[in-house]
């Protein structure tokens, strides 16, 4: 049935809330690492137990996205609507299924692990003790069945864009996002509403609303939590920002990399359709809109929006000089808006509860939430949503549970490709874009690599640096010789030929890419190498005069040894990949020092600590 | 960068396999309406290689002709696109496609030593594959399964927590 009023979807999404339902949810993750992680087996036995045991009046499944719990997966939730109570299990293996059922909510079953609850909604729940989430990005994520619209409009979905289009003038809705402060999740932050205001300002005709869901950044998957759990919030927002613009057309432009993503996407827009909150005469304004989605093809450049917008045209996705800029010349050469699935995600809840609620949260100069990927040496792997000011103290160890296996913290890298490390001396700064950048790294699309001792700066910088290369457009000659010859001087680092004049010449040439490269790529390409530098100088200096890897990562610098510990067990024999190793049954074992690959099998192998790195 | 144009396979060779999958092509390209808006025809471009490459497996100089006299651009232009994306191939890949992800996650958990123990066992470099047809190594940047870190994927299927030691038994799945 087609909603053509806000009343009757006010009415719709009513009755939808007042309908019998079991007493119980049971809350299962189905996000693309929940899937790879297990969750489709768990899912089936918890389908047969129900069946067997005829709890079908009893618990109702709902599969849901992401909720941030990565490292747990798969993840399970009970959920009592009427109470509000939760027991959430990690680590679920489907034999664990019948102990679980039969315990219920109150009891958590033995031999389980159980997870807190870190995180509230801030839309429609005060905070409890030990929940420093704040979710309005992730609000309906790892919640509501994203292949359900009836789901997304028993949550209020669609009463933001009713509202727009019927009590509010274009402007208004403008006017509303500029004073909310809401900036470009995507990494600039550039002001959403100052970029919406150029398109609207643009004489009357063809114009374009795009989002950009080409997340390449290697590390962060928040974009595609939020597309695989709840896909309708990024729909609504568009046609929010096509009718303030004066819009008709949205384009969802998506990595190729995303196939569920992709397959969500298209079950939302046919749902959205048939209910006719796409397409034409929306709640009976007179607005028509309706959105297309084009595909990536795995290029990095292409977040670039001038290179995302050729990319769409069917071109090579290089970026052109701005001015002019999309706003005033976009796709297919018409005034067109570019902004990011995080953007887009905060713009329904903004236009329900003012932009005063928004700016409650957060600081001043960067108000609301921002969602982080934090991945790497820490203990939860996971997505987590904070205010915009919190620490990465409070993110790394309080949310990320500190560092795996008790090692020691060393950097984290914010930004991806395009940031920089941050180090133990600024765990304790708020976190908005202006304190990352005054720290030489920036917010960007809110990866967080969390490196520790065991990993060599010289070597991440060389791995970022051999990303932007290979992702590298060719177009312009400091990124793409300027990229390959700084390169070239971390390689000779690493490999234990480079000297003082290298690190010299890798400041100089740093500089210089930043001054003159074309687009946003190739001017934060040295940003790694720059930081890496300025925070861990010793180690650089300790590639280059002593030809030693403290981290002991770089190959070329480092040896095995096995020492008089040796018991002559064998076992690094057996291990060693290139049978490098030999010896006589418990004699001392040799390392053939001309034929081994410094793997590290034997190192990690020997129960008698035996092998030394040096 | 040589021309192929010699080697361009022509209609009247095709096998009556190709011709299926020709015939599916322009199936496609039918249904997406290309017409419509004869201006913004390149806009369709992207989608169609997609298409292309899921049917034939990779997209060689006869298909790059076919889709360039359907749209009306150069063989040029569609070249080009092909050779900027890093998900397009005019080259025959392997049954099974193996790709190691070489996100900054997987990295920093020990990918490389992951991605140099499949290049030794299978005996190809990145972006080859081995002479019988059977493996495709490649590397890819973040599937978005950090918490898995390292991860391959064969073809869709996904391997998590990946040490080198591994491998061997991933490859067994495959060879039989």
């Amino acid at each position: 049935m087609k909603i053509e009023s806000p009343a009757q979807l006010a009415e719709t999404a009513k009755k939808l809330n007042s309908r019998p339902r079991p007493p119980m949810k049971l809350l299962v993750s189905l996000g693309t690492c929940g899937i790879a992680a297990g969750t489709v087996p768990v899912l089936k036995a918890i389908q047969n137990e129900i069946k067997s045991r005829h709890l079908e009046n009893a618990i109702e499944i709902n599969e849901v996205g992401c909720m941030g719990l990565c490292y747990a997966e798969p993840v399970i939730m009970f959920l009592e609507p009427e109470s509000g109570k939760r027991l959430i299990y990690g680590d679920v293996s489907p034999q664990q299924i019948p102990a679980i059922l039969a315990a219920g909510i109150d009891t958590p079953a033995i031999n389980t692990r159980i997870i807190e609850r870190n995180w509230y909604y801030p839309e429609i729940e005060k905070p409890a003790k030990n929940e420093f989430q704040s979710r309005i990005v992730l609000r309906n994520t790892g919640r509501i069945n994203p292949e359900n619209i009836e789901e997304y409009i028993a949550e209020g979905g669609y009463s933001a864009l009713a509202k727009a289009l019927t009590e509010m003038k274009s402007q208004e809705v403008i006017d509303v996002i500029t004073a909310s402060g809401l900036r470009g999740r995507g990494g600039g932050g550039f002001p959403t509403g100052r970029k919406w205001q150029f398109a609207a300002d643009q004489p009357q005709g063809e114009k374009f609303i795009i989002c950009n869901a080409d997340e390449g950044d290697p590390g962060a998957f928040m974009d595609r939590a939020v597309l695989e759990g709840d896909p309708h919030v990024v729909l609504e927002a568009m046609a929010i920002g096509g009718y303030a613009i004066g819009a008709s057309t949205g384009v969802i432009y998506i990595r190729a990399e995303y196939p569920l993503a992709v397959k969500r996407l298209e079950i939302a827009i046919a749902q959205a359709e048939e209910r006719g909150l796409l397409g034409k005469n929306l709640f009976g304004s007179g607005f028509d809109f309706k959105i297309e989605i084009k595909f990536g093809a795995g290029a990095f450049v292409c977040g670039e929006e001038t290179a995302l917008i050729h990319s769409i045209e069917g071109q090579r996705g290089e970026p052109t000089v701005k001015p002019p800029f999309p706003a005033v010349q976009g796709l297919w050469k018409r005034p067109s808006v570019v902004n990011n699935v995080e953007t887009y995600a905060n713009v329904c809840a903004i236009i329900r509860k003012g932009a005063d609620w928004f700016r409650s949260i957060g600081t001043s100069g960067s108000p609301g939430t921002k969602v982080f990927a934090l991945a790497g040496k820490v203990a939860k792997v996971g997505l987590t949503e904070v205010p915009m000011g919190s620490t990465l103290r409070e993110i790394i160890f309080g949310i990320g549970g500190g560092i795996k296996n008790n090692r020691e913290f060393k950097a984290v890298q914010t930004g991806g490709p395009s940031g920089g490390c941050i180090t133990k001396q600024h765990l304790d700064l708020g976190i908005d874009y202006e304190s990352l950048k005054g720290i030489g790294s920036m917010m960007g699309s809110g990866g967080m690599i969390v490196m520790d001792e065991d990993d060599c700066m010289v070597n991440i910088a060389k791995f970022f640096l051999e990303f932007t290369l290979d992702e590298s457009c060719g177009k312009c000659t400091p990124c793409r010789i300027g990229n390959r010859r700084l390169y070239e001087m971390l390689e000779d680092i690493t490999n234990g030929v480079g000297t003082l004049e290298t690190i010299e010449k890798l400041k100089t040439l740093s500089a210089t890419i930043k001054d003159t490269a074309l687009c946003g790529l190739g001017q934060t390409s040295p940003n790694p190498v720059l930081s890496t530098m300025a925070n861990f100088e010793d180690e650089y200096l300790a590639h280059v005069k002593d030809s030693r890897c403290p981290a002991g990562v770089c190959v070329k610098l480092i040896s095995y040894e096995i020492t008089d510990k040796c018991v002559g067990c064998g076992l690094c024999i057996r291990h060693c990949p290139v049978n490098c190793i030999s010896g006589e049954r418990k004699m001392r074992h040799e390392i053939d020092q001309s034929r081994c690959i410094k793997c590290g099998a034997c190192y990690q192998i020997c129960k008698f600590h035996a092998i030394e790195k040096h | 960068m040589s021309c192929q144009c010699q080697n361009a396979g022509n209609s009247s060779s095709q096998s009556p396999e190709d011709a299926a999958k020709f015939d599916e092509l322009a199936k496609f390209i039918a249904s997406l309406n290309v017409d419509s808006l004869p201006d913004r025809r390149r806009g369709f471009l992207i989608q169609i290689l997609h298409r292309a490459q899921s049917i034939f497996g990779y997209l060689p100089e006869s298909v790059q002709r076919f889709i360039a006299e359907s749209l009306n651009i150069s063989r040029a232009e569609v070249y080009g696109v092909i050779s900027f994306y890093s998900y397009f191939t005019d080259k025959p890949v392997g049954r099974y496609k193996i790709n190691v992800c070489t996100g900054t996650a997987c990295f920093v958990k020990g990918a490389p030593k992951v991605l140099d123990e499949l290049k030794r066992r299978l005996g190809v470099n990145e972006g080859e594959s081995t002479p019988d047809g059977r493996f495709f190594l490649g590397a890819l940047r973040c599937v978005g399964a950090c918490s898995l870190a390292p991860v391959v994927m064969v073809n869709d299927k996904v391997y998590g927590n990946m040490t080198a030691d591994k491998v061997a038994d991933v490859l067994k799945e495959y060879e039989a």
